[in-house]
């Protein structure tokens, strides 16, 4: 069962820069959120604050809070594996590890996490791409052909299914099917449905339609700020901010 | 010349095409030189051991007798002492080698960064007689005093390191030709690790990894063919080394299991005895050896590049020392 | 159809990967300590590589420096037994071996690489670029063995000529790969202007595109000669070597190298000191050539190319 995920006061920087100012969001749990925006808004950099992955850019820099569920995620005492660990991620373009089998790709977070034994590994991995939708398409060679063997849409549900396989409670996706074609995407939205029964789901997307699709909550960012938070139905029909009806309308972005 | 609206061509309407021709005809002729100097090594290296290999055949690389006054030549001792000193070069090199690439590509702070790669080049630049030298007044005389006792009393039980500690020997030659290779494979390591791809690295921190585990998973995984073509062209490098291997190997030809005793390489002995050889079948038979030599290190190169190509696709190599 | 996840909750499906906390903690901190010790693995093998590159150079100065003085440079070997004498013979015959070197290799490797940079396609170029890499792993012995017998066996007798052209050949396959690097990286935008304005083909990589490379082409050089500068075996029965003056490329020469493995290998405590010295000279030369290269390359390539 996914939580919620609540965010205060978020200011980050690269080097100089500020990317982000004083962003505030109460993500609802076992819902999909969208963040939209035009380019460079900033809503990669929140979405990658939420699971610290925007330390791991040199120079970067950061203030704020960030609570997912009960953890402080930038408390002193938590180490930003431990977040990652809880917060599952996919990637702008499909990243499967071209070296290991599809089995040893979604196995590889279960395998870090110090879980060796078969029988458990095998059930998550079915398990896990039965939730991607993938299993039936790859489960007579799950051991014999490499991630990277795959078409583009079926690597990013290998990478879905990787990430569930850690049993995260929060899932990030990163632009997820925007390097793919349309009936790949169609099948990864349809996915999102899906999973945020049980998962918190917060998807970055320049494609409105698409937020409007699988998301029950939308952020609009500009430059930086979140300018408008609500249900995607009010932000598309009737959103309060003058700059997010121009977003929306196509006036500019 | 007033302007009279006539174009005046820079080359002549009837231009040559020979000065064309002729520079590329040379350029042509110079890139040829490639494939003319390889001909040419093997050409003059099977003409010159021609009596040897007469008089020995296949015989020569299975024979341990090396005996000039009697006029019997066997290459095994030397063909054993080169595999060795090779062996315990790499085991050396390989740990600090792919150990500095890791830290200088994945740990280090971005200053650093360069002055490492500065020392890494400029340990490449250092002849092998500078290192011979250094060897045979610094390194034997701190192993004899203080690595080679040190090791017998620990580890004598093992055939490895018995016989008395001269310093100079297998393990003094083993030593300073990883010194001597740590650079090659470093230098090809790093290239290797940063043509990994940034998005690699993140999935794997993504999953919740701690840094070395996200090396070892994201970076280290998907580089090691190249990370083994490296280390074969380290091997292939420290096959062919002469002058540092000379001055401290002891030049002795014969095979012993200890790492202590003294050897002899199939260099080194061309090295030492070919302004020496008297007689035909002496001088032949040092050139058959560098027939040997130069076979074994073609194809290990071979091996190597076509390894680090795969990796690196076959891009123009940088003018690596 | 795909499964729906509703139905597939955690608990339906058998056990799920679950730990006690106690357990969790100390998985953790075992990944956190394997974490710990390969940075520091890591550190160490860094350190452990500076370190004999330290060493050496802190012997080269410390035993060397003491002997560099003007007689060093000016004398000839003096006989076993009396103190001084110099190497000066060691140093003309080293430069007139890297001169003869040079004239042979620099040219050849040279267009070689404006070969495979501009003319040479497909597989034929492939095999160019894959001999000269390999080319580059054979023993410098071994080259030596076959200037040794062009040249030596046909005149024979040893000759500065022979460790010249042992040396040349080596340089040949550094030069071109590098050479063509550094040219490809000329865009061909610079070519095509020149074409455009009617220069012969010739013409245009002469004095446009190999000119404008030429930053790159002179540390290619540069790093070759560096390479050749400290090479022995290939001398040792080509040049020869030589107590005495010799400026005629046809008969035995000194070289420094040469003289240092003569010194080093000799069970004389003089010349062993002269040793040292000869190996400060030569390691002075290599760096002041390697770091001249890193300077040249790090201002003069990105003017050349852009």
């Amino acid at each position: 069962m996914g939580v919620g995920v609540q965010v205060e006061k978020l200011n980050a920087w690269f080097g100089a820069t500020q990317a982000l100012f004083d962003v505030a969001m109460d993500v609802p749990a076992n819902h999909a959120t969208a963040v939209i925006g035009p380019s460079g808004c900033g809503k990669s950099t929140f979405v990658r604050c939420l699971n610290r992955m925007h330390e791991t850019v040199r120079d970067a820099r950061l203030e704020g809070r960030v609570r997912i569920g009960s953890m402080e995620v930038y408390g002193d005492g938590t180490s930003a594996v431990e977040v990652r660990r809880r917060v599952g991620m996919v990637f702008q373009k499909p990243n499967p590890f071209p070296t290991m089998s599809i089995y040893d790709n979604v196995a590889a977070g279960l395998k870090l996490n110090g879980f060796h034994n078969r029988r458990v590994l095998d059930e998550v991995v079915e398990r896990s791409l039965h939730m991607a939708a993938l299993w039936d398409e790859v489960k007579d060679f799950l051991k014999k052909k490499s991630g990277a063997s795959l078409s583009g849409g079926q690597q990013q549900r290998l990478c879905i299914a990787r990430a569930l396989a850690v049993q995260p409670e929060v899932m990030l996706m990163d632009e997820p099917a925007s390097a793919l074609d349309p009936i790949s995407t169609s099948k990864i939205e349809e996915l999102i449905f899906q999973l945020k029964e049980q998962y918190t789901i917060v998807i970055v997307t320049h494609n409105m339609q698409q937020a409007a699709r699988v998301a029950e909550y939308t952020g609009f960012f500009l430059m930086g700020k979140l300018i408008e938070f609500d249900k995607t139905e009010k932000i598309f029909t009737n959103p309060s901010d003058k700059r997010t009806e121009d977003y929306i309308t196509g006036r500019f972005g | 010349m007033a302007a009279t609206g006539v174009t005046i061509p820079l080359i002549p309407a009837k231009a040559s095409r020979v000065p064309d021709r002729v520079f590329s005809g040379a350029m042509l002729f110079c890139g040829l030189s490639l494939l003319t100097i390889v001909v040419l090594i093997v050409v003059e290296l099977v003409l010159q051991s021609r009596l040897s290999l007469h008089a020995f055949g296949w015989r020569f690389f299975k024979g341990t007798n090396w005996d000039p006054v009697a006029g019997d030549f066997g290459a095994l001792p030397f063909i054993y002492g080169t595999l060795v000193s090779s062996l315990v070069a790499l085991v050396i090199a390989i740990p600090l080698s792919v150990g500095v690439a890791v830290f200088t590509t994945e740990m280090c702070p971005k200053p650093l960064r360069g002055t490492i790669s500065f020392l890494t080049e400029l340990l490449a630049a250092i002849p092998s007689v500078v290192f011979g030298l250094w060897a045979i007044f610094v390194l034997a005389p701190l192993l004899r005093e203080y690595v080679q006792p040190w090791l017998a009393k620990y580890f004598g039980w093992t055939s490895l390191f018995s016989g008395p500690p001269f310093g100079i020997g297998m393990l003094a030659a083993g030593i300073i030709l990883a010194i001597m290779i740590v650079p090659i494979i470093a230098s090809i390591t790093r290239e290797v690790l940063t043509a990994v791809p940034q998005q690699q690295r993140e999935a794997v921190l993504a999953l919740g990894a701690t840094r070395w585990e996200m090396i070892r998973v994201g970076v280290l995984r998907n580089a090691r063919t190249g990370i083994v073509g490296a280390i074969i062209l380290g091997l292939g490098r420290a096959l062919g080394e002469t002058m540092a291997v000379t001055m401290v190997i002891g030049n002795t030809p014969q095979i012993a299991k200890s790492l202590f005793a003294p050897g002899y390489t199939m260099a080194s002995v061309i090295a030492n005895e070919f302004t020496e050889a008297t007689g035909d079948l002496y001088l032949s038979a040092l050139v058959e050896i560098g027939l040997g030599l130069f076979l074994v290190t073609i194809v290990v190169n071979m091996l190597a590049g076509l390894l680090v190509w795969s990796v690196t696709r076959g891009m123009p190599a940088r003018a690596r020392a | 159809m795909p499964d729906n996840p509703a139905t597939l909750s955690a608990k339906a499906m058998g056990p799920s990967p679950e730990r006690s906390p106690s357990q969790q903690r100390l998985l953790d901190r075992r990944r956190k300590v394997t974490d710990r010790i390969a940075t520091g693995f890591a550190i160490l093998m860094a350190l452990l590589v500076v370190a004999p590159l330290l060493a050496v150079f802190a012997y080269l100065v410390v035993r060397g420096i003491g002997s560099l003085n003007w007689a060093f440079f000016t004398h000839l070997p003096v006989p076993v037994g009396e103190q001084g004498g110099g190497v000066a013979n060691a140093i003309v015959g080293s430069v007139m071996i890297l001169a003869i070197a040079s004239i042979i290799g620099v040219p050849w490797g040279i267009g070689a690489g404006i070969y495979l940079a501009e003319y040479g396609r497909g597989r034929f170029a492939w095999l160019l670029r894959f001999t000269a890499d390999v080319l580059n792993g054979v023993p410098s012995i071994v080259i030596g063995i076959v200037a040794y017998a062009l040249v030596v066996l046909t005149q024979k007798h040893f000759s500065a000529l022979s460790g010249g052209v042992a040396l040349g050949i080596m340089m040949i396959p550094t030069i071109t790969r590098a050479t063509e690097e550094v040219l490809l990286l000329v865009p061909l935008s610079i070519r095509e202007a020149a074409w455009g304005i009617g220069m012969a083909r010739w013409r245009t990589t002469l004095s446009i595109t190999l000119r404008t490379a030429s930053a790159g082409v002179i540390t290619a050089v540069m790093l070759a000669f560096a390479r050749i500068a400290g090479e022995t075996a290939p001398l040792l029965f080509t040049a020869f070597g030589n107590q005495f003056w010799n400026l005629n490329p046809n008969q035995p020469t000194a070289a420094l190298p040469l003289q240092l493995f003569v010194y080093a290998i000799s069970p004389f405590d003089e010349w062993h000191r002269l040793a040292w010295a000869c190996a400060l000279v030569l390691i002075a030369l290599i760096v002041g050539a390697v770091a001249a290269v890193r300077l040249v390359a790090s201002r003069g390539m990105m003017q050349g190319a852009s």
